[in-house]
């Protein structure tokens, strides 16, 4: 009889100790991610359907929204902008990619570098470069009259602008689609004669569609949210993403302002969620057995798109170049002698240096903590065991902060932490604050990077371990984390560049104490010193450089003491 | 003495369900002290989750497992008592191979001087004495799953698994390894469980092989046994080669195939039944056959594929045309006979060899 209730009883396996360790943080990051990620976007939800005294109103502020016809036009503004960038920027960029991925171009790996410079400085750079080139004293406002654009504030900035800051996002995407090819593939097609052109349509463009997609999508997303060009350029064109920045910060006006959200986080939601599925298919069409692809010379294919490619860069080193040109010009245009005074101007008498430092500070502790905490959280998601109810749900929210626009989750924060019964209320206005956000604003990426090196790793070794009574954590440290050091790297400089270069969600969270570079431009560009805001911005860039060559550094340092393993044969 | 009756590792009433598909249903095992057991069978049988069961890597929906005398049913992986290999040898890639043998031995505070000690007996024992300032993937395959071996009974645990520790080895090596893994076994006594889905391996290294199929053990029982009395249709078309054969029940020891009756068939009464006869191959013979032999067919032979240094050779036997038949052949009795597709061949069937299942 006892047999038989045995048999039956379900059986649960007791929680080792160390599986406990594992479950308690895994517990307290998905704590804090609810409350840095999921609490103050539930209270950009609630502030949309609340009047000012906190009552509840329904759908009001979206009727009342629509009722504005200034706000209703942003909305088209930024929607059709958004499509015309993306029209340009995913054929522009697939070309270049194609170049890259495809063809026997020489310097490639120096015309993918180039063409990823735009990364270092904040988008906005791009938008003060077009005004010296076309602005009210640019060098080619004739050129842009004579075609019949009478200003470039205004829609025509913003486009090209854009186009100029997306560029390399899309680029990314794409050389990645289309690296991901399987040569027997086109072997086949060669054995049974086909012609190139009938190859690109049949072999090359279906197996990057979903890159394309994913790469549209990326661009409308970063042109609708993006909120530094349309601010420098935009003149009286309004957008969304300066919408919600004069209701909040002008007006006060919590509660359209939160609509305008919502309004800027639903394309991103939506893209998000195609992306997530389109990742899916991508990495399934490529089974382990693969060859892949290496391109064969073609002169003539080979010449065209090298012609291609330096033209992109050349106008590429033209909008960078007039930027840094622009901020070492004593008082354009009448003065174009070497000066340093835009530097002094920011840096001194504007207290940016103070800035710089915050700046700096903020891209340290952003990139140390935010490694720290995105590749523990990853580990703990992948490879502990237990605890499965809890998984998904942090899961989720690591990747949600991809489908959340920096603006978005700066409002979210001033309305979250900015409520005088918050207890976290303490942090708002700190160095604290502006860090956290900003790791939460680029974690997924982290997340992702750390998913893939994690995923990378056999399965088993978790399992070799427990049955050698080895707790997880010391396995942890002696072979996950030495093995993932070029990983953690890159996530790190992924954090630090992006942290030095953000404007979007800081803009609603620092103090006078807190002050950053890439804020000063705004204020520097209001001030009516765009000089002074391109120096800025240089600076910014350079910090990036300087930051990716230590990073480069750091890198084989660790690559050497670390992954000797890889190479000894 | 009651203790030695008591099994080393005792299974009983095993469930798994994955939402609504059951992986493993009711399993029931006892397994002595030393022996070495095979879990055989196709993949998704449930064999591969079983040996995770029994590591604690998978949790159990019902059922108990007791080790040694204790209830383990309910212990993480930690707590219990063995050591394992997997097929990708789930080596750390950025240690030594000295210190992924003392990987577990380090964990348990012995002494600088008593690991170095253990871990050159171990680098001995699977014949790789100078490896150990090696990184992994300076070693070969078979040489890695054999530092995955040392790694896993470097603490001395009561009991081996192993997880299709050969499937990703070339042939030659894989041969070879196997015996090797045997007499290890042997020497040190341990208690082992292997997994595989390659008959041949089960056949060569297991004291007893339990046949699964479809979540439900089969047949547990020694490699003999399995290949010469398998308990069902499915074990008999599993391990080894068969003809199978529908027939009919004349009487007690007397079946018909087709329009031939065999006798001497381990079947028994109810004239009449259709059956199905299994039929190893090596159990249809061409010598020695002397005249009064029962049980002699006249064929042609189909086809013959050529396999080395013997034949599978493809028969058409007269009065059982529908059914052709599967034999072994010596390359050496063909040449001798001078037999090639056509010729007329005649063969004795061992009736008494044959499995007779319900049809």
């Amino acid at each position: 009889m006892a047999g038989a209730t045995l048999a039956t009883a379900a059986v649960r396996q007791r929680v080792h100790w160390t599986d406990r360790t594992a479950h308690i943080a895994l517990a307290l990051l998905a704590l804090a991610l609810a409350a840095f990620l999921a609490g103050p976007l539930f209270a950009i939800l609630a502030q949309s359907v609340e009047d000012a005294k906190g009552g509840f109103v329904g759908l009001e502020n979206f009727t009342a929204y629509f009722a504005t016809p200034a706000l209703a036009q942003s909305l088209w503004n930024s929607v059709w902008t958004s499509l015309l960038v993306t029209a340009v920027v995913v054929p522009a960029a697939f070309t270049f990619a194609y170049a890259i991925a495809r063809s026997c171009m020489p310097l490639k790996d120096l015309f993918r570098i180039m063409a990823l410079t735009p990364l270092l400085a904040p988008s906005l750079l791009s938008a003060i470069a077009f005004i010296y080139w076309f602005g009210n004293q640019g060098v080619l406002k004739a050129w842009m009259q004579a075609l019949g654009i009478d200003q470039i504030y205004g829609a025509p900035g913003i486009v090209l602008s854009q186009i100029f800051s997306v560029f390399p996002h899309a680029l990314l995407i794409l050389v990645t689609a289309l690296s991901l090819a399987d040569a027997r593939l086109y072997e086949a097609a060669d054995a049974l004669g086909t012609s190139a052109t009938r190859k690109f349509f049949t072999i090359t463009l279906p197996g990057a569609k979903y890159g394309l997609a994913s790469a549209a999508m990326v661009s409308f997303t970063l042109v609708i949210t993006d909120f530094g060009i349309p601010k420098v350029i935009g003149g009286n064109f309004n957008v969304l993403s300066t919408d919600v920045f004069k209701l909040v910060i002008g007006q006060q006006d919590f509660q359209k302002g939160a609509v305008v959200a919502i309004f800027l986080l639903a394309p991103a939601l939506l893209t998000f969620v195609v992306d997530r599925f389109v990742q899916r298919k991508q990495t399934s069409m490529l089974t382990a057995r693969a060859v892949p692809y290496s391109p064969r010379p073609s002169r003539g294919f080979d010449l065209a798109m090298t012609a291609y490619c330096s033209l992109v860069l050349l106008l590429m080193l033209a909008v960078l170049g007039m930027a840094v040109f622009a901020s070492f010009v004593k008082f354009w245009p009448y003065d174009l002698s070497f000066s340093l005074r835009h530097y002094v101007l920011g840096l001194v008498d504007n207290e940016a240096g103070a800035a710089f430092l915050n700046s700096l500070k903020l891209a340290f502790f952003t990139s140390v903590a935010g490694t720290a905490v995105v590749f523990a959280g990853a580990y703990l998601v992948e490879k502990t065991r237990g605890a499965d109810w809890l998984r998904p749900g942090v899961q989720l929210l690591a990747l949600l902060p991809m489908a959340v626009p920096g603006l978005v989750l700066g409002l979210g924060y001033i309305f979250f932490f900015n409520a005088p019964d918050n207890p976290l209320n303490f942090l708002y206005h700190t160095m604290a604050i502006l860090v956290l956000c900003t790791i939460v604003h680029f974690y997924t990426t982290g997340h992702l990077t750390a998913l893939t090196a994690l995923k990378a790793l056999d399965t088993e070794f978790e399992s070799v371990s427990a049955s050698l009574k080895v707790p997880f954590w010391k396995t942890f440290w002696r072979v996950t984390l030495p093995i993932c050091t070029p990983a953690l790297v890159d996530i790190s400089r992924y954090f630090f560049i992006n942290a030095m270069t953000t404007i979007s969600a800081v803009v609603f969270l620092y103090s006078p104490d807190t002050l950053l570079i890439s804020i000063t431009i705004l204020s520097l560009d209001e001030a009516g010193e765009p000089g002074a805001a391109a120096a800025m911005a240089v600076l910014i860039a350079a910090a990036s450089l300087a930051a990716c060559t230590v990073f480069l550094g750091i890198g084989r340092l660790i690559e050497r003491r670390t992954q000797a393993w890889r190479t000894s044969k | 003495m009651a203790g030695s009756a008591e099994p080393f590792l005792r299974l009983e009433g095993i469930r798994k369900e994955f939402g609504a598909f059951t992986a493993l249903r009711d399993i029931r095992l006892d397994v002595p002290q030393g022996e070495f057991v095979c879990f055989l069978g196709p993949s998704g049988c449930g064999k591969t989750t079983l040996l995770r069961i029994i590591a604690g890597l998978e949790e159990q929906s019902a059922g108990s497992i007791h080790q040694g005398g204790r209830d383990i049913s309910a212990l993480p992986p930690a707590q219990r008592d063995y050591g394992i290999v997997f097929q990708s040898y789930a080596l750390f890639p950025n240690l030594t191979i000295f210190d992924n043998v003392a990987y577990g031995l380090v964990n348990r505070r012995a002494g600088r001087a008593a690991i170095v000690a253990r871990v050159g007996e171990l680098l001995q024992l699977v014949g790789l004495p100078d490896a150990g300032g090696k990184y992994p993937a300076q070693l070969s395959g078979g040489q890695q799953q054999r530092i995955a071996l040392a790694r896993a009974l470097a603490t001395s645990p009561g009991l081996l698994l192993l997880d299709e520790p050969l499937s990703a080895l070339d042939a030659i090596v894989r041969v070879h390894l196997r015996q090797e893994i045997r007499a290890l076994q042997q020497r040190l006594g341990v208690t082992t469980i292997m997994v595989t889905h390659d008959q041949e391996e089960a056949l060569s290294m297991a004291d007893r092989i339990v046949v699964m199929n479809q979540g439900v053990i089969d047949q547990i029982g020694t490699p003999l046994e399995i290949y010469r009395e398998p308990a069902t249709p499915f074990v008999a078309d599993f391990v080894g080669k068969v003809n199978m054969l529908a027939a009919t029940v004349e009487s007690a020891g007397q079946v018909r195939i087709g329009l031939r009756s065999f006798a001497g068939a381990p079947c028994n009464g109810s004239a009449g039944r259709a059956v199905r006869a299994y039929l190893r191959p090596e159990d249809i013979v061409a010598r020695p056959i002397s005249e009064g032999d029962s049980n002699v067919i006249d064929s042609t032979i189909e086809k013959v594929e050529f396999l080395g240094s013997y034949c599978l050779v493809k028969v058409s036997a007269q009065g059982m045309e529908q059914q052709p038949l599967t034999v072994y052949l010596s390359l050496n009795f063909l040449s001798e006979q001078n037999l090639a597709a056509g010729s007329p061949l005649r063969l004795r069937v061992l009736a008494e060899r044959m499995r007779i299942f319900e049809a």
